[in-house]
């Protein structure tokens, strides 16, 4: 069920938060096993918030339209007195003593916290295979990845194990996933969503953002987030649309710049004809197509390779034994610290410290942080030349289809996973990915759309449009339990 | 390339107790990283200006007047360690 639908429902008396929380927790309770997408369910605290909203709606007073939605939050945000993994055994039993801003306006606007969701440890992963705690399995085929490193929510709202969820995309982790599991998945404009309470990857890079089973759920959710936080020195202070009012407004005129650098060799024939054709829709649809051209695109996975892990290696210098989390015993402060974080760090996050504290050292820091920041700085500049010309960049969201568990063991490989969204954190634009078919054996594609600086409201009426145009958000994985 | 000394010296800046074998496979992991990364030194950037946010927000200030916090004893219930109102760690002072 869609999210407007159930507080639709709500509306009329046909049924009540309680039922459906109760629905989707036992809905977990025997799926999930399966699935893999909770690392924390909270089905005590759901169950008292959904008696709450039960009453709102009683008395015809809801808190807007998230009150009573079932959703999910990936396990990177803060919920005070609910432990918040990030699916790393350093933060294992970590209880936070606060709510990260995004956790406590959900709360606000009524939506009802089902559990944390699995990701990749410390967001650091394209298929959620270095979570630490557990595996998360593709709801569309189970012995494939549900993408990463936000692919428990994904995996979740595509399972019907929650009606929403929010992820964060840093190089492209709320969008992968939703593409690799046919659900919507919306990275806003860096910013626009406070990082207050989000236990940090690479600042720069890191987006909040919302996951929904279709268009308009995708634009609630980002309705309720979005919007200026003093927390965060770097939320901007901007007013913020009403998302769900312009949605329905149609697309003719609307130009879509179409970019060579995301039509690449060795990329899924099966992604690339689909892509195409859902493009193809828009132009059905009355929007206008022009080829263009954005020539750093090859460089920007490198850049991101310099950036994130060197961000990521000071903002995880904190994890220490010191003041929370995992403690390993040693002969002094150094040794107890290096015991700590070897012991406490997967495979992928020490990787990434490593490098990280590689390219920010001594003798390398021009040759590699230096230029790799003017690199973004091209990038950068490259978005705002196009967005001179065209309103919208349509492209796929992935170049290939969900993995197998295990396939792609060398970092490399998984890396490239990521080359059509890192772009886009790069230039801090807001990107979307929506459903638009799927392969011959059943696995979804995404289709990318992304917008101008602060102009999700496009972003999400253009995406709307191919909704409307096309069934594909209906589809949904059979799981028998 | 990245040699062993590097990979150890790498090591202990970032507080990482790596085995022979963990810097082993550290060294060429990260090789194989670096052969990528090295195709940006490629890229002409003269004259152009670094981007260290894609939104550029500069001296974001606020009232300098207390706000109610977190408690100690709430910051402390997470310590792996305590000792009164302090967190406690190994002696690093020697006797």
């Amino acid at each position: 069920m869609k999210i407007h639908e159930l507080t639709a429902a709500y509306t009329r008396g046909e049924t009540t938060p309680s039922r459906v929380t109760n629905e989707y927790l036992e809905r977990i309770a025997k799926l999930d096993d399966k699935v893999g997408a909770y690392i924390t369910v909270t089905a005590e605290q759901a169950r008292s918030a959904a008696r709450a909203a039960d009453d709102r709606y009683r008395v015809g007073r809801p808190l807007g339209p998230l009150d009573g939605a079932p959703i999910t939050l990936k396990d990177v945000f803060c919920t005070k007195g609910v432990r918040t993994t990030c699916a790393s055994k350093i933060l294992e039993s970590f209880v936070p003593p606060y709510d990260a801003t995004v956790t406590e306006r959900l709360a606000k606007a009524g939506a009802i916290l089902l559990g944390k969701a699995n990701m990749d440890e410390f967001a650091m992963g394209s298929s959620t295979e270095h979570s630490a705690l557990r595996v998360t399995r593709n709801p569309w085929d189970l012995t494939r990845v549900p993408g990463g490193s936000s692919g428990g929510p994904a995996a979740a709202v595509a399972a019907g194990l929650a009606a929403g969820g929010l992820g964060t995309d840093t190089g492209g982790s709320i969008r992968q996933p939703a593409a690799f599991c046919g659900v919507v998945g919306l990275k806003p404009t860096y910013g626009r969503v406070s990082r207050y309470g989000l236990v940090a990857f690479a600042s720069s890079l890191d987006h909040p953002g919302p996951f929904g089973g279709d268009v308009l759920d995708t634009a609630l959710l980002l309705g309720a987030i979005a919007g200026h936080d003093p927390n965060d020195a770097t939320s901007i202070d901007a007013p913020v649309p009403n998302y769900a009012a312009e949605l329905d407004r149609d697309v003719r005129g609307l130009r879509l710049g179409v970019p060579d650098e995301y039509f690449i060799d060795g990329m899924d024939p099966e992604v690339e004809r689909t892509v195409r054709a859902a493009i193809d829709v828009l132009k059905a649809q009355g929007a206008t197509l022009e080829r263009i051209s954005l020539p750093a695109t090859p460089h920007a996975l490198a850049t991101y390779y310099v950036i994130a892990p060197a961000e990521a290696s000071s903002n995880l210098a904190r994890y220490d034994g010191v003041k929370y989390g995992l403690r390993v015993p040693g002969h002094d402060l150094i040794d107890m610290e290096s015991r700590t974080r070897a012991a406490g760090f997967g495979a992928e996050v020490r990787r990434r410290i490593m490098l990280g504290t590689y390219v920010l050292s001594a003798g390398y820091y021009d040759a590699y942080y230096g230029q790799a920041q003017k690199v973004r700085t091209l990038v950068r500049r490259e978005f705002d030349a196009a967005f001179s010309r065209v309103d919208l960049i349509v492209a796929p969201t992935t170049p290939n289809v969900p993995f197998k568990h295990g396939e792609k063991a060398d970092p490399i490989a998984m890396y490239l996973n990521d080359v059509f969204t890192i772009p886009a954190d790069m230039a801090g634009v807001p990107a979307i990915s929506v459903p638009c078919g799927f392969t011959a054996s059943g696995l979804p594609i995404g289709l990318q759309l992304i917008g101008r600086a602060l102009d999700e409201a496009t972003v999400l009426r253009a995406a709307r449009a191919y909704e409307r145009a096309t069934s594909w958000h209906t589809r949904r994985p059979e799981l028998a339990a | 390339m990245i040699s062993r000394e590097d990979v150890v010296h790498v090591a202990r800046l970032a507080r990482l107790a790596l085995t022979d074998a963990e810097l082993e496979t550290m060294r060429e992991q990260l090789n194989a990283i670096l052969a990528h990364i090295d195709a940006l030194k490629a890229v002409d950037t003269r004259g152009i200006e670094p981007t260290s946010h894609a939104v550029p927000q500069f001296n974001v200030m606020r009232d300098d007047e207390p706000r109610p916090c977190v408690s100690a004893e709430e910051m402390l219930a997470n310590a792996p360690d305590r000792a009164g109102e302090f967190f406690r760690v190994p002696r690093i002072i020697e006797e």
